[in-house]
């Protein structure tokens, strides 16, 4: 149904942004994010498979500031999604359903995504500056 | 609401035989997206965590040392496991997505379409590549 020019009531502007859903929309946006750099990943993987030329174009690209930046961006965000997503698995199980335990995963979470990126990010500078 | 009477058996859900035998409910689809859902997370959590070791140990490749690594069968396989269930993940995430926010019928059902034709599109590429790598002279 399509929407109709009609008043609403404000909902996103005014309600309090909390750790549960900034972190729930996050792992619909690092999805999102994720999703996206698979063309990315497919890229690099058809231009190995292509020849020497086609690899060092990708490898260029990724290499340049701009695909570095994108690159952070993606390990951020699945590191991130992998940490919330584990977090989504075990309320599947039922576990950690209470109020406490969602805030005490969360932040776990946050700063898990954010340990492993910073980790990536450093390892992927000490292999880039090896070559 | 499915059609069709039917006896409302004390102990079965509150649904005719003729709708429990289409399987349809008013979601239109019932507990199989969820549960692939989780299925492939499950997969994508060791896939993933190699995918992110093994990209990082070959920043710095040249394109030979990329081919030797994907020519051998661990990588080639994990990595075509991976990008099966990496798309098939991310359909499954995207079609939520696409079905919260197009209000059209026919703009969500085209978008619907789209997206999962571009991920199939996708992981018969990524496959195919690696393929190539390993499979090829």
């Amino acid at each position: 149904m399509p929407q109709a020019d009609r008043p609403l009531s404000p909902h996103i502007q005014i309600y309090k942004p909390q750790l549960t859903s900034v972190l729930s929309i996050s792992h619909r946006a690092t999805g999102l994010a994720l999703s996206l750099g698979t063309l990315l990943l497919v890229w690099w993987l058809l231009a190995g498979a292509i020849g020497p030329a086609a690899y060092a174009q990708a490898q260029a690209f990724l290499g340049s500031w701009f695909g570095i930046l994108l690159l952070i961006g993606w390990t951020y965000s699945l590191f991130f999604h992998l940490c919330n997503g584990i977090r989504h698995l075990a309320w599947d199980t039922g576990r950690g359903l209470d109020l406490a335990s969602t805030y005490a995963t969360g932040w776990a979470v946050v700063a898990a995504s954010a340990v492993l990126t910073a980790i990536a990010i450093a390892a992927g500078f000490m292999e880039w500056g090896h070559s | 609401m499915a059609s069709g009477a039917g006896l409302m058996l004390a102990q079965e859900k509150l649904r005719s035989p003729l709708g429990r035998a289409i399987g349809l409910g008013s979601a239109k689809e019932g507990v199989e997206h969820w549960w692939r859902q989780r299925l492939t997370a499950v997969a994508l959590v060791p896939l993933a965590l190699w995918f992110a070791s093994s990209v990082l140990a070959h920043l710095g490749s040249d394109h030979a040392q990329f081919v030797a690594w994907l020519r051998a069968p661990v990588p080639a396989i994990l990595m075509i496991l991976l990008l099966g269930a990496s798309f098939y993940h991310a359909a499954l995430g995207c079609q939520v997505v696409i079905e919260d926010y197009v209000q059209s019928e026919a703009a969500k059902l085209a978008a619907l379409i789209a997206m999962r034709f571009a991920c199939v599109l996708l992981a018969v590429a990524g496959i195919f590549a690696v393929l190539r790598i390993a499979l090829g002279a």
